[in-house]
């Protein structure tokens, strides 16, 4: 196994600790004074937060999933002439009001956190009045969605009707669920940011907004197609 | 010792997948393309003998070369070690270079054959038939003296009472003098229109002689068009997983002279 | 402290039994969970392929047994034709999913990823539960489909619309046991989206001081790259088992068309479209087969340089082949359609990126032959089924050649030419993948050693066994045998029927053959000899952990700290001829 002092007729040992050229032929590079083998690392990680880089790469499958979906609307319009377009139930719009301003609502809480943890607030009461709003859209969003279905439901228009009525509880439904799932993770940064024994990760915060923004951009963009093709 | 155990046995096992692919039998069974009898077929058979030839030269040269080197150094041990020589710098523009040539050529060459088959719509004096597939045969359909087909209602399809294709001979007008067959009759050097209507699920028709293949769709209306060469009786087999029956699900192409053909027609009316 | 220094995972060993071997966060049993399920899978699918194979060739003959699992598929244990096509279903199913997806990737990944990378775990061990017990969920759901009164479906594992979506009236097997395929599926997708985020994630943040993605082992690369194709194929297949639920289920018809008569059953759909399951299933289709074989490269271009004594020609070039084929597997997922009734001139667009796939992988054969050239190759049962790899790689790619070409291809699609095509690739290659992986790295993840004879028994017979089965195939596409029939009643395929009979021995044979390696498995285990620390003498950070089997946090408390790229291989050292990542040695001149 490794040694640290090689014998005779090997090269000179360099000094590990201040040898900061790659030992190797493929420019591998040290970002940092070297500990020796075997210490914990005491000196920052210069990679990534892995909830960061997670959510990105979560984020980056649930777009896939929805432009599958896209392409398969497309597809299924071009591929029959029983294309019945239906009209979108003006709450959609309300809903759409709820869920942006839930995401404004999510960034002032993301401040309001942040500055409980550096110090700068005493007291939780601000960050959790946001988050207690963020949530309460959230849920307005979702009632208001299940409203929009009864609606459909009213006009006769169910799953299986048309195309365009299957499009539509198939996009709503995938995007309202990952929305509840949003709603978990909101509720898990709520009782972390209460809790003294495992208290709350910036990161874990940041990964759960750019979560919520997500599903806010992406409703965006539904909303976008239901209205061009349903 | 494993090495050169592995040597033998991978250049004996190239050599003998060579050997069927020459000699064109294995085990006694002719393992080959059957007869060509259509007047595109050449085309494909000329692309499947020149891929054959590159194909298998890679694979002989690959097996064998894998097997003289464990050969030479399998098992060696504390030898000074070598590098190929030039490194991995040849062997990459090796690579670009004949693969990159090989698949230019064999995409260009091939897609003149492909675009007979499919690019070229059916003349305008091609002779229409249609085929039905269900689960699990086929049925032909000719449009009769008014030379139109009947529609198709898939409510009137009955099966027991030989409505194959669903028929209505009382208000279609068009209908009353289609024939239907469950054997593909075609006359001998005449191109046929050959329309493709599936009634439940996914087939395809595929004659091997003919050097054609088609997937049925359900919904859409595919076609096909061919001349056949020689008269004889050849198998279509439905090539497209459609159920229990798939292995069953088989007609027969019988090409005919003109005369006999314009027989079998008048015959059928009756 | 800032938020970068808190360790990403810090999990204290676990104590209870359940917690130690059943709901465990250490990615290590995760990764041996993975691979006793893909055992039980590989065994379970290569059973249904003796059942089919036997069948062929003598189709009145009882199989014992049989009768009991199904009555109606089965009675008196002669299979039916809708019973064979079941099997072959499931056999497929098993097989793509949870052997090939699960043994080199989300086994050997899981259990070998962070170590070679230097980190304690994944990124994520909870979700690396979650993953593996998800996929057990999956798996439980496929098998429920054979003790369903309908029977297993038989759509095949690509499962084409309008036959599976349709339900019951499409036939024996299309009953519940189609849905439960369908939502089997549907559960393994977000099973792997899981483990493909995990692998990411870990990849690209937990690797330790000085392991930069240079120096990051070849294999590691590919489970990389494999963990990125995977989560954007996966979660396209996701919707589209969705959809073809829905379909079955809730009436609607995204690929159901109107106006079908199915055994005088008149359908109620309107204007879906067969060929919209076609394009969404392939476009995950094709990059799962590459899912299947880059981690196979990659175990295989790892352990050849160990069994070399020396670095590939070039590694960087290997890895950016990896890559290209990745990205390019994106491309092709027409050229499984080249006769479906798509348009034709898009089979001439996707008939070019297949054609150019070939570059790639003709690279990086060249770059393991060239390799060789001038190596110590170290001949081991590991060493063997890596070289064996090689030849399968070069056999299953040549064939994938002629298919690549839409005017060929009308000619041989769906005959035996397709099947031996890719159960070359799939079914044997990146199976050797596995068994080089289970011989390299049994020692480090038990302690023991598996018995060298049996190792090497177990290739020379499986090597000659699978190219008896195998290569046969490609001869009987070229007569035009169609594939997925259950009896050859043909006139032109009852003179085939010797070369049936020669592959049902050959296959029976072989299958006789895995004993030898799953007695070696099971026995190593218990009684195998003690392993050295470092057998192979290798020099990746695997080797460099305190115990065999490493101990739960992987290097005892430290951290490792990297000096140098995985291969250095034939150079001077105080351990011999190579240093390992670990080792702050310098190299001395290569002799």
């Amino acid at each position: 196994m490794a040694t640290t002092l090689p014998p005779p007729g090997i090269a000179p040992p360099v000094d590990a600790e201040q040898d900061l050229r790659p030992h190797d032929g493929n420019g591998g590079g040290f970002r940092g004074p070297v500990p020796e083998s075997g210490e914990l690392r005491s000196v920052s990680e210069p990679s990534g937060e892995p909830t960061r880089t997670g959510i990105w790469v979560g984020l980056a499958a649930i777009a896939m999933a929805f432009a599958a979906l896209t392409s398969a609307l497309y597809v299924r319009e071009g591929a029959a002439t029983d294309w019945q377009p239906i009209a979108l139930p003006p709450i959609l719009w309300f809903n759409t009001l709820a869920l942006i301003a839930s995401s404004v609502a999510l960034e002032r809480a993301r401040h309001r956190v942040a500055a409980f943890m550096r110090g700068q607030e005493n007291s939780r009461s601000g960050a959790t009045l946001w988050l207690n709003a963020t949530m309460l859209l959230g849920l307005v969003f979702v009632v208001g969605q299940y409203l929009a279905w009864l609606k459909l439901r009213s006009q006769g228009l169910y799953l299986p009707t048309n195309p365009n009525s299957s499009f539509f509880y198939v996009f709503t439904g995938v995007h309202v669920v990952h929305v509840l799932g949003g709603l978990g993770g909101l509720t898990r940064v709520m009782v972390k940011f209460r809790s003294s024994t495992r208290p709350l990760r910036r990161s874990t915060m940041d990964a759960t907004s750019y979560y919520w923004h997500f599903m806010g951009m992406l409703w965006l963009y539904l909303l976008f197609i239901l209205w061009l093709k349903l | 010792m494993g090495g050169k155990i592995f040597a033998v046995i991978v250049i004996l096992i190239a050599l003998a997948s060579a050997v069927p692919i020459i000699t064109h039998t294995f085990l006694g069974a002719s393992v080959t393309p059957p007869e060509d009898i259509s007047t595109h077929g050449f085309e494909i058979d000329k692309q499947l003998d020149e891929t054959m030839v590159e194909a298998g030269l890679a694979f002989l040269a690959a097996q064998l070369v894998l097997g003289f080197f464990v050969w030479q150094f399998g098992g060696r041990k504390d030898a000074p070690l070598k590098n190929f020589p030039g490194g991995a710098k040849y062997l990459i523009l090796a690579a670009l270079l004949l693969v990159g040539a090989e698949a230019i050529a064999l995409g260009a060459v091939g897609s003149k054959a492909w675009a007979k088959v499919y690019f070229q719509p059916a003349s305008a004096d091609a002779l229409p038939i249609q085929v039905q597939a269900g689960q699990f045969a086929f049925y032909f359909r000719y449009a009769g003296p008014d030379g139109k087909f009947g529609a198709i209602h898939p409510d009137k399809i009955d099966e027991g009472n030989s409505n194959f294709f669903g028929l209505d001979p009382e208000n279609d007008v068009a209908a009353r003098d289609d024939i239907q067959s469950g054997e593909f009759v075609i006359p001998v050097n005449k191109e046929i229109h050959l329309m493709m209507h599936a009634k439940d699920v996914g087939h395809s028709f595929y004659v091997r002689e003919l050097r054609l293949q088609q997937d049925f769709v359900p919904g859409l209306d595919l076609s096909l068009h061919f001349t056949a060469t020689k008269v004889g009786k050849y198998e279509i087999l439905c090539t497209q997983l459609c159920g229990l029956g798939h292995y069953n699900m088989r007609a027969y192409l019988n090409v005919m002279t003109q005369d006999d053909f314009n027989n079998w027609l008048k015959a059928q009316s009756n | 402290m800032s938020e970068a220094s808190v360790p990403a995972v810090h999990h204290g060993p676990p104590t209870s039994f359940i917690r130690k071997h059943v709901f465990s966060v250490d990615h290590k049993v995760i990764g041996k969970q993975y691979y006793a399920l893909a055992l039980v899978a590989v065994v379970t699918g290569m059973v249904l392929s003796w059942i089919m194979r036997i069948h062929l060739v003598w189709p009145t003959a009882p199989i014992p047994g049989l009768g009991w699992l199904s009555k109606a598929g089965a009675p008196g244990g002669v299979v039916t034709p809708e019973y064979y096509l079941s099997l072959m279903t499931m056999h497929g199913t098993l097989m793509v999913f949870f052997v090939l997806t699960n043994a080199p990737f989300a086994a050997f990944g899981n259990y070998f990823l962070p170590i070679q990378i230097g980190a304690e775990d994944m990124a994520f061990p909870r979700f690396n539960m979650m993953s593996f017990w998800i996929t057990f969920i999956a798996f439980c759901i496929l098998i429920a489909a054979f003790f369903v009164p309908d029977g297993p479906p038989l759509a095949g594992w690509t499962a084409y619309a309008p036959l599976s979506a349709i339900g019951k009236d499409a036939g024996p097997g299309e009953g519940l046991g189609q849905t439960l395929w369908a939502l089997s599926i549907f559960v393994f997708c977000i099973a792997s989206l899981l483990g493909a985020l995990n692998f990411i994630a870990t990849t690209l943040d937990l690797r330790t001081k000085g392991m930069t993605l240079a120096r990051m082992p070849i294999v590691s690369w590919a489970w990389f790259i494999t963990s990125c194709i995977a989560l954007l194929a996966f979660a396209v297949l996701l919707p589209a088992c969705l959809l073809l639920v829905l379909d079955r289920v809730a009436g609607t018809s995204f690929f159901i068309p109107s106006g079908l008569n199915v055994s005088d059953h008149l359908q109620p759909h309107q204007g879906g479209s067969p060929l919209l399951w076609q394009h969404l299933f392939w476009f995950f289709g094709h990059p799962e087969v590459y899912i299947a074989i880059l981690p196979a490269i990659g175990i295989v271009s790892h352990i050849l340089i160990n069994s070399m004594r020396k670095p590939m020609l070039s590694h960087k070039t290997i890895i950016y082949c990896m890559m290209g084929i990745g990205f390019l597997s994106y491309m092709v997922w027409g050229h499984h359609m080249f006769l479906s009734g798509m348009n034709p001139f898009s089979a001439l667009v996707f008939s070019f990126p297949t054609l150019i796939i070939t570059i790639p992988a003709t690279i990086m054969t060249l770059i393991w032959l060239g390799s060789l050239y001038g190596s110590n190759l170290r001949i081991n049962a590991a060493s063997l089924f890596c070289l064996g790899f090689i030849s399968m790689f070069v056999s299953g790619g040549v064939s994938g050649f002629f298919l690549a070409q839409p005017s060929i291809d009308i000619y041989l699609h769906a005959t035996y030419f397709v099947v031996g095509h890719f159960h070359m690739v799939m079914g044997v290659a990146a199976i050797f993948g596995i068994f080089a992986g289970t011989y390299f790295w049994f020692p480090k993840m038990t302690g023991r050693m598996m018995n060298e004879t049996l190792g090497r028994w177990h290739f020379w017979l499986t090597f000659i066994g699978t190219y008896c089965i195998f290569m046969p195939f490609h001869y009987l596409g070229l007569a035009g045998n169609v594939r997925r029939y259950s009896a050859f009643t043909d006139d032109y395929l009852v003179p085939l029927l010797p070369v049936h009979r020669f592959i049902t021995y050959a296959a029976l044979f072989t299958g006789a053959a895995q004993l030898i390696f799953i007695f070696n498995l099971l026995y190593s285990h218990a009684k195998g000899a003690i392993a050295p620390a470092n057998p192979w003498e290798a020099t990746s950070l695997e080797w460099s952990t305190p115990s065999s089997p490493p101990p739960f946090d992987n290097f005892g408390g430290k951290h490792p700290v990297v000096y140098h790229d995985p291969y250095q291989y034939g150079v001077k050292s105080s351990t011999g001829d190579y240093l390992m990542q670990t080792s702050p040695e310098r190299a001395g001149e290569t002799p």
